[in-house]
């Protein structure tokens, strides 16, 4: 097994533990989170004030680097278009984090409690991102 | 708005995020990799030449993750209160709305609100929005 497999299977475990340790895998929390009017849980504005504390200056020291520490190409996006996909498609994922709690990173560790709800969200979602690639690939009309 | 006291986590809420953003670091600089997880399992599914080990590899980590816990300790609790019909409605919005967004709450709310990218902050509002808007609709306007 080569270094960068394993670097991504410690980074997907230590991903994850913060998705456990902060709550965010648990969709009674989020919701709580995302309901204003209610009974307002604030938890998870410091979870994302958490992780932009520790990824902002990593990110900002990557940015002028062409490769990782392990010589891999470094993959940042470099799109600036605020564009109608991305407006539409965050809107709809919105929609759906609001009504089952789950995004996707939380999605896939309840899973892995073998949780059976989440199992189902998860094909779902699975489903989903499948149809959709599939669609994008077919060719345009003319 | 009242806010629930109680419920406030704000340690382990901060420390798991810096868990998160931790994570997100070493990806980018072991594999020069964004650590968002709707990409990483689009592009799973698309197969692409070169790019599934580190993939697979990220995500076996995250389901193995609970099972390690419970080595340690009990589980957190995880409830899920929306039913079946519900969950595969939400299960599809999620899978098309990030991949036609072109990422989540990781890959825009961490990774790309950490490299100040606008086209994340726009991201990040239109689904923190939509989901504040949802829960609003559904528990006070319908009042599930």
């Amino acid at each position: 097994m080569n270094k960068t497999t394993i670097t991504a299977f410690a980074a997907g475990l230590v991903f994850g533990l913060g998705l456990l340790l902060s709550g965010m895998a648990n969709p009674e929390k989020v919701l709580a989170f995302l309901d204003l009017a209610g009974n307002w849980d604030p938890s998870l504005a410091l979870v994302m004030a958490g992780a932009i504390a520790v990824g902002l200056p990593v990110f900002t020291w990557a940015k002028g680097r062409q490769k990782s520490l392990l010589d891999e190409p470094l993959k940042i996006p470099t799109s600036n278009d605020i564009d109608r996909p991305l407006v539409v498609g965050s809107l709809l994922f919105g929609a759906g984090w609001g009504l089952a709690g789950f995004c996707p990173g939380p999605a896939v560790v309840a899973t892995g409690a073998g949780e059976l709800k989440a199992v189902v969200f998860t094909l779902a979602m699975l489903v989903g991102m499948t149809a959709f690639q599939a669609l994008q690939r077919q060719p345009q009309p003319a | 708005m009242t806010i629930d006291w109680n419920a406030f986590t704000p340690w382990s809420a901060l420390a798991g995020g810096a868990l998160i953003g931790l994570a997100s670091a070493l990806l980018l600089l072991a594999n020069g990799r964004i650590a968002g997880i709707s990409g990483i399992l689009g592009g799973l599914l698309a197969r692409q030449a070169g790019e599934t080990s580190w993939r697979l590899a990220f995500t076996v980590g995250l389901l193995a993750i609970p099972s390690l816990w419970l080595l340690f300790a009990q589980l957190p609790p995880i409830h899920i209160e929306a039913g079946y019909p519900v969950l595969v409605a939400a299960g599809l919005l999620v899978g098309i709305g990030t991949r036609y967004g072109s990422g989540c709450t990781s890959g825009h709310g961490v990774c790309g609100l950490s490299r100040l990218s606008p086209r994340s902050l726009v991201a990040t509002l239109c689904f923190m929005g939509a989901g504040f808007a949802t829960v609003f609709a559904v528990r006070h306007l319908l009042g599930a």
